[in-house]
C-alpha cells in the first residue's frame, strides 16, 4: 500500500500535476528556450538537479528551519545550488551554457523550485520529498522536451539537429520566435484537457 | 531557545555551508572556464585565418588582436576581434584581415542574438563566405537583391537587410580602429628603431 503511494509521490509530477501544464509554473524558461529538443533537454535537467538538490537538503532541515525565515534559507539553498550547475555548465558544456545562456542563473527565481519547497519538501520527510521532486523535475524536463521537439521539427525541420525534412520545406520560422512558444503550449495544454476529459468521463 | 536566536543562528549557518560549497566549486572550475574562453578566441583565429600556425597577441588598450604566421615564418594576416549593435543586440565578429590591411581573409561570428532564421543567416556560410577576399578600401558596401559586381561589395540576406548591414557597419568602423592603432605602433616603432 505504502508502495502505490509512493509511486504515486513520484509520477503525479508527469501528468496530474505536471509542473509546466497543469500548474503553469515555471513558463519563463519553457518559453523562452524551448527552441530545440537538446536545449529542453538540458534546460530541464538543470532543474531537475537543483530541484531535488533543495528538496533534499531543506526536507533534512526542514524541522531546525523556524518558520519566519524559511523563505530566506530556502532561496539561500536553491541560489547555491543554481550557481554550482551554472558554472559545471560552464566548465563543462560551454557550447550549452552559451545557448541557454542567463535562463540557467534565472532558476534561482523559477517558482517550481520554491513552490515545491512550501507545498511539499517542508512538511514531508526525505524519502518523499526527493520522489516529489525527481517525479516534478521529470515532469519539467518532458514538457520542455515535447515543446522542444513541436518547434523545432516545424521551425527547422530537424529534430535534435538531426534534418528530418529536406529542402522543399519551408520552415515556419515563427515557430521558433516567442509567438511560437505561446501556440505549441496553448495547443498542448487544449489537448491534454480534452484527454483529461475523455478518461473521466470514461470512469 | 529564543527565536530570534535560534534564526540567527539557522541563517547564520546555511550561508556559511552555502558560502564554503561555492567556493569549493568555483576553485575547481575556474581553471576550466577560462581555459575554455581562450580556446574558443583562438579556434576562430585560426578559422579565420587558414593555413595560420603560429599566432601572437598584439595588444593595446582594449582591442586584442592577434598576428598570423604560417608554418615557414611569414606573417599572413591580422585577426581581431570586432563589436557592435546588430538589429536585436550586440554582435561579435573574429576578422581576419591581410597583413597590408586590404582585403578580408574570412569572418567568424562569435556571438549573435539575431532573429532565428532571418538575421540568425548571419552565422551560416553562405553569407561569411562572401566576405573571403573582399576588399577593405575604401570600405565594405553592400548590395541589395542583386549580385555585388565590385571587389569591395557584398550582398544582404533578403529578409535580413538590418541585420547584414549591421555586420558591414561593425567591419568597417573596426577596421578602420585597427588600422590606426597597427599604424599607431608602426610609428612608434619607427622612432624607436631611429
Amino acid at each position: 500500500m505504502s508502495n502505490v503511494r509512493l509511486y504515486m509521490e513520484f509520477f503525479k509530477g508527469f501528468w496530474k500535476e505536471n509542473p509546466v501544464f497543469r500548474q503553469l509554473l515555471g513558463m519563463c524558461p519553457t518559453l523562452a528556450v524551448t527552441t530545440s529538443v537538446i536545449n529542453g533537454i538540458s534546460m530541464g535537467l538543470a532543474m531537475t538537479f537543483v530541484l531535488v538538490s533543495t528538496s533534499i537538503v531543506v526536507s533534512i532541515i526542514r524541522k531546525i528551519v523556524p518558520n519566519q525565515v524559511r523563505i530566506a534559507t530556502f532561496t539561500i539553498i536553491i541560489a547555491t545550488f543554481v550557481t554550482i550547475a551554472d558554472l559545471f555548465l560552464k566548465a563543462k558544456f560551454p557550447p550549452i551554457s552559451k545557448e541557454l545562456g542567463p535562463y540557467v542563473p534565472l532558476i534561482v527565481v523559477n517558482c517550481i523550485i520554491l513552490g515545491r519547497q512550501e507545498a511539499f519538501a517542508k512538511k514531508n520527510p526525505l524519502h518523499k520529498s526527493f520522489l516529489d521532486a525527481l517525479g516534478m523535475g521529470f515532469g519539467f524536463t518532458l514538457a520542455l522536451v515535447i515543446l522542444g521537439a513541436i518547434r523545432e521539427f516545424l521551425g527547422s525541420g530537424s529534430i535534435l539537429n538531426f534534418q528530418i525534412l529536406g529542402g522543399w520545406f519551408e520552415p515556419w520560422v515563427i515557430m521558433i520566435l516567442p509567438a511560437g512558444a505561446f501556440i505549441t503550449l496553448g495547443f498542448l495544454i487544449a489537448l491534454m484537457n480534452v484527454i483529461d476529459q475523455r478518461l473521466r468521463s470514461a470512469v | 531557545m529564543n527565536i530570534s536566536a535560534r534564526m540567527i543562528i539557522v541563517l547564520t549557518v546555511v550561508c556559511l555551508f552555502s558560502g564554503l560549497s561555492l567556493v569549493f566549486v568555483n576553485q575547481c572550475s575556474k581553471p576550466q572556464i577560462e581555459k575554455n574562453a581562450v580556446d574558443t578566441t583562438q579556434k576562430a583565429v585560426y578559422k579565420v585565418l587558414p593555413n595560420v600556425k603560429n599566432i601572437e597577441k598584439v595588444v593595446s588598450g582594449e582591442t586584442v588582436i592577434f598576428k598570423g604566421f604560417d608554418k615557414d615564418g611569414e606573417h599572413i594576416g591580422y585577426a581581431f576581434v570586432a563589436e557592435g549593435n546588430g538589429y536585436q543586440g550586440n554582435i561579435k565578429i573574429m576578422v581576419g584581415i591581410s597583413p597590408e590591411l586590404e582585403k578580408l581573409i574570412g569572418i567568424e561570428i562569435l556571438e549573435s542574438v539575431e532573429t532565428p532564421g532571418l538575421g540568425a543567416k548571419i552565422t551560416e556560410d553562405e553569407f561569411k563566405c562572401q566576405f573571403k577576399g573582399v576588399s577593405v578600401s575604401p570600405e565594405i558596401a553592400y548590395v541589395k537583391g542583386k549580385e555585388p559586381e565590385k571587389p569591395n561589395e557584398i550582398e544582404t540576406i533578403t529578409g535580413a537587410t538590418i541585420s547584414s548591414k549591421s555586420v558591414v557597419k561593425i567591419l568597417n568602423v573596426s577596421i578602420e580602429k585597427v588600422k590606426e592603432i597597427l599604424k599607431g605602433k608602426e610609428n612608434r616603432g619607427e622612432a624607436k628603431d631611429e
